[in-house]
């Protein structure tokens, strides 16, 4: 039977403030266990959550980016439930009237063609604690840190149909979100996580399958690897006379599988209620106004845009806008007075090529787009040719100055004397008389061999065109 | 609307409260009366009333994003019953 996959995403995002969504502790990463736990974290008796003004603000931003519904009126509910990271016994999250409601993000398909795919609603809530069941004599230790980080939980409908749109769309999400800069995107430190719903149904059936919910996936390729085990999985189980049973399955990077876990499914009655703790939160226009003036351009708009300014193909422009941050040196590569065709390749190939091989960020760049840009005027402007280009590349990476100073100090400037340029081509020619006599009796590849002799008796300096017009004159003779 | 004997078993379970087995149909009766009174309630015509999800007419009050809380773990684990390196320790959840 021909089988069809339905998918669904619910993506946390970890939303890049300073404190928590309802206390003043910090969220910063990597501190001391329970060293950013303050009371109302802990959930002590009589403390008062307040909501984190920036937190709204950045959920009103994503909510924009996906021109989504936003109501005036946005409400926090309980979500009651009993685990030990969670010590208020409820998590406070959106029930009714989340802060964004429906909206949709357009992905690229890998045929090139484009789909809508909905997003349901994007909700506020708060995060809760970890555990570690490791190394306490029998005991669960609980840090609590994380409690309170302000979470945006984004999701999607069920308008997947294969596994690479899910993985698509959860990249797309992931790059809006950095664009925006409300989410740092860092997936191994938890701050996007992704669980992901499937079912299938028979080809042309149009009820949905029972569904499953797979976590624990904090990578792309997890993502991809969870859902393909996931979707086997339930092919196999139905093939067979089996039933996919409606549960939460938990994905083992380590083994590859997917697995029931089973202490979730019996509990899964949150018994919401609006939290009397907090007051319905108003959006006026004027905030949302002030927010419309402030957003970034986003990664759509800024493709055509580079494609249209810069004159780059439709992959060139989607490549240097994958994120911001390479988009920005891209543009102040050429801001610096580079050719764009030119800078697109070096940023893409040399730059992305150089930073890869030796694992370092493009914010750790050793040369800077203004560098860069000046290494490329020197080859717009004949100065050195594209292959020194490569060598005092290597000389700015490795700290040694600025082009003009790397191409002064070794003497790197591409002769273009033609004077000079013909004195050494005479030598060349006077010292390989048997080639010539073969070029001329009509060997022309020879000719690769006397730009090769002139390029080396000039290190590389001449000009090529320069030399290869020169000595077809001459052996031409 | 009324509650019976499993109602009141889930009720407690997901509210984790040990129940005495004697007094769950007297808790049923309770709650079901309980209910019975809220029910009172929709007799009232409400169609021209607006959903309201809180008692107080006003709105949430937004704190700036500063961090304000310094380190209190000391103070906070002094009463804590049980913690090591930092932690706060419980009996284990994990199956």
């Amino acid at each position: 039977m021909q089988w069809e996959t339905v998918i669904g995403l619910e993506i946390h995002t970890q939303l890049a403030t300073q404190s928590k969504i309802f206390s003043g502790a910090s969220i910063a990463y990597g501190a001391e266990p329970n060293a950013q736990a303050c009371i109302v974290d802990l959930g002590f008796p009589g403390v008062l959550p307040v909501l984190n003004e920036a937190a709204v603000d950045m959920a009103l931003k994503f909510g924009l980016s996906i021109n989504a519904e936003i109501g005036e009126r946005s409400i926090f509910a309980r979500k009651n439930y009993f685990y030990p990271d969670l010590p208020k016994g409820y998590q406070i999250s959106q029930f009714e009237l989340p802060i964004v409601g429906k909206g949709s993000l357009t992905i690229d398909r890998e045929d090139g063609s484009q789909k809508v795919i909905g997003i349901t609603r994007a909700h506020l809530e708060e995060d809760a604690g970890k555990s570690l069941h490791e190394d306490f004599h029998g005991m669960s230790g609980i840090d609590l840190n994380r409690a309170g980080t302000p979470l945006l939980e984004i999701v999607s409908e069920p308008d997947m149909r294969s596994i690479k749109e899910a993985v698509a769309y959860a990249r797309k999400i992931h790059q809006l979100v950095v664009y925006l800069g409300i989410c740092d995107g860092n997936m191994q430190e938890g701050s996007f996580r992704v669980d992901a719903n499937l079912s299938i149904r028979p080809k042309g059936e149009e009820a949905l399958g029972t569904r499953t919910e797979l976590k624990n996936i904090n990578s792309f390729r997890f993502l991809e690897r969870a859902l393909n085990y996931e979707l086997e999985r339930q092919i196999d189980l139905v093939e067979s006379g089996g039933q996919v049973v409606q549960e939460t399955r938990l994905y083992d990077a380590d083994k590859d599988e997917t697995r029931s876990m089973r202490s979730k499914e019996e509990a899964n009655d949150y018994r919401y209620f609006p939290d009397p703790d907090l007051l319905p939160v108003e959006i006026d226009s004027a905030r949302l106004e002030s927010i419309r003036q402030g957003m970034p351009e986003l990664p759509d708009e800024k493709r055509s845009r580079f494609a249209s300014e810069y004159g780059l193909s439709a992959e060139d422009a989607g490549k240097l806008t994958l994120s911001r941050p390479l988009a920005d040196y891209y543009e102040s590569t050429v801001a610096a007075g580079a050719e764009p065709k030119m800078s697109a390749n070096w940023v893409t190939v040399e730059l992305g090529g150089a930073l890869n091989k030796t694992g370092l960020e493009l914010s750790e760049s050793p040369i800077s787009p203004e560098q860069l840009g000046g290494l490329l005027k020197r080859i717009a402007d004949n100065t050195i040719s594209g292959k020194i280009a490569k060598q005092v590349f290597e000389a700015i990476w490795s700290g040694e100055g600025d082009a003009d100073s790397i191409i002064e100090a070794r003497g790197l400037k591409q002769i273009t004397d033609t004077g000079a340029i013909e004195a050494i081509i005479d030598k060349v020619i006077a010292d390989n008389p048997k080639q010539v006599e073969q070029f001329k009796g009509g060997k022309e590849k020879l000719l690769g061999f006397f730009v090769g002799q002139v390029m080396k008796a000039t290190q590389g300096k001449a000009n090529p065109g320069e030399v290869n017009k020169i000595l077809l004159g001459k052996l031409k003779d | 609307m009324s509650l019976d004997r499993s109602d009141v078993e889930k009720i407690a379970h997901l509210a984790r409260m040990e129940m005495d087995e004697s007094q769950i149909d007297a808790y049923a009766k309770d709650l079901s009366n309980i209910l019975g009174l809220v029910e009172a309630l929709e007799a009232a015509d409400t169609d021209h009333v607006e959903p309201m999800a809180h008692p107080l007419h006003m709105a949430q009050r937004l704190r700036p994003d500063r961090v304000s809380e310094g380190d209190h773990r000391e103070e906070n684990q002094a009463i804590a019953p049980n913690v090591e390196a930092g932690l706060y320790l419980v009996p284990k959840v994990i199956e």
